[in-house]
């Protein structure tokens, strides 16, 4: 089984404990993980000051504000600064977005991750166990599946973040794409959506991260998770 | 069977695991003051370059219908200084230079005499916002061929009364929706939209469509490539 040639038991020589650890997240994942950590971060602001210039999605004249994002919590200083950083950080974003697609598929790794019928039953107990006090369900691989659900749903959304991205970039040479999101005007505002479907990701993710502890964090460093769960003893 | 290993062992592994991250750091020079500057013209020259690869010149733009046009009253007044730079319309001429065979003064008579042609295209502004609007004009393609420029230089280069300045490259110059714009919704262009003579393209963001034409020059080498894109914005931005 994958699963098992992947599970090691580490023996402390000195107290003859052993624990167990699992290699979780392959090296190409990793580094796509914390790239697109940065690039993410970096798109998102300096989106948000390329929004600035036109804080709306309505007419010009008259022009009716959506609301005024702080300059502090943007990236680029400027619009033209701003457009800088988002058109040379996009190029970074599709790379990796490229490559972990790749790797996933052609690895068999997205097996880990991708979110299927028969994880449809195990999203509920998940639900009333994270937000309803319910009991919590046994974890039988790498992820439960809610968690498959996010991260499925977060890969979408990256694709559609690249989508409604070259929608607003290139409305003529693109122009099907552009058309299939209702022109440039609304592609703009499908783009400005998905940022904010991907942040709020973001969001729910670090929490997790911040609640499930340290073993979880590493092993998105090193590869190895500590101590897993779902590893018979 | 699982495979057993020393902690020391595993550790060591980890490690290795996690150095293998390092050239992340990298990434760092973006926060590096005196590298950020070209990292960022180097991308966004990046992307100037994919958006040559990526212009078709015979795809056209999507033209709209009469009723999805933008009412003339609400499409905007863009300028970087004064709407009307107070241009003496009795004087006026497009001052022509460079490598064509025919260089010298041109009236608005003459570039009226090419063929006109009218189209509702959308008007797309770098900061977001986009109008759709009516021009006629005459194809700067045939003003060029009507001048014998070079059509083998790199970019059409224009001055404008407020000392706006702007380049455009020689296939986006020969697009078929290319004007040399000298009407709006079917009037002849208003001061503060850039009469008597300004660009309109479609396939380009809106800083690209300079205004209140004074000078037009065929070149491949440009001194500067435009005010805005002087200051950091692409030099290509097409749509």
């Amino acid at each position: 089984m994958q699963m098992a040639s992947r599970t090691i038991a580490i023996e402390n020589t000195k107290t003859n404990e052993v624990t167990e650890a699992v290699f979780e997240h392959p090296f190409v994942i990793r580094l796509c993980h914390w790239v697109n950590a940065v690039s993410l971060f970096v798109m998102a602001g300096s989106g948000l000051q390329i929004f600035r210039a036109f804080p709306s999605f309505g007419a010009k004249i008259p022009q009716k504000d959506l609301l005024n994002w702080p300059k502090s919590l943007a990236i680029g200083g400027w619009l033209g600064g701003a457009l800088q950083w988002h058109l040379t950080f996009m190029w970074i974003y599709l790379g990796t977005g490229l490559l972990y697609l790749g790797y996933q598929v052609f690895s068999g790794n997205y097996k880990q991750v991708l979110f299927v019928s028969r994880d449809i039953s195990g999203v509920w107990p998940m639900v009333r166990h994270y937000f309803f006090f319910g009991p919590k369900p046994p974890l039988r691989e790498a992820y439960n599946p809610l968690q498959k659900h996010a991260y499925t749903s977060v890969i979408i959304l990256g694709v559609l973040s690249v989508a409604t991205g070259f929608a607003v970039w290139k409305p003529i040479q693109f122009s099907w794409l552009a058309w299939m999101m209702g022109g440039f005007h609304y592609a703009r505002l499908w783009h400005f959506l998905t940022m904010w479907a991907m942040l709020a990701f973001v969001f729910g993710h670090l929490v997790m991260v911040v609640l499930h502890g340290w073993n979880n964090f590493v092993s998105m460093l090193t590869g190895w998770k500590k101590d897993p769960e779902y590893v018979a003893k | 069977m699982k495979a057993r290993i020393d902690k020391t062992k595993f550790k060591s592994t980890s490690r290795r695991e996690l150095l293998k991250l390092t050239p992340m750091i990298a990434l760092g020079a973006f926060a590096i003051p005196g590298l950020q500057e070209s990292l960022l013209k180097t991308g966004l020259g990046f992307s100037d370059w994919a958006s040559k690869l990526l212009f078709r010149s015979g795809h056209l733009a999507t033209t709209f219908a009469d009723s999805e046009l933008t009412p003339f009253s609400k499409f905007p007044i863009n300028d970087y200084d004064v709407d009307d730079p107070g241009v003496d319309f009795d004087r006026w001429t497009l001052t022509v230079a460079g490598s064509v065979q025919k260089p010298g003064d041109y009236t608005v008579a003459q570039i009226q005499a090419l063929p006109r042609f009218r189209q509702n295209t959308r008007h797309v502004c770098v900061e977001g916002w986009d109008v759709i609007g009516r021009f006629g004009g005459a194809r700067l393609s045939d003003f060029l061929k009507a001048i014998g420029a070079d059509l083998s230089a790199r970019y059409v280069y224009v001055e404008c009364a407020d000392d706006y300045y702007e380049s455009l490259d020689m296939a986006t110059a020969l697009h078929p929706q290319t004007l040399l714009c000298y009407e709006m919704y079917d009037q002849p262009l208003t001061r503060e939209h850039g009469a008597p003579l300004r660009l309109s393209i479609p396939t380009k963001v809106g800083y690209k469509q300079a205004k209140y034409l004074t000078d037009l020059k065929v070149t491949s080498i440009l001194d500067r490539a435009g005010y805005w894109e002087d200051q950091g914005y692409s030099k290509f931005y097409g749509l």
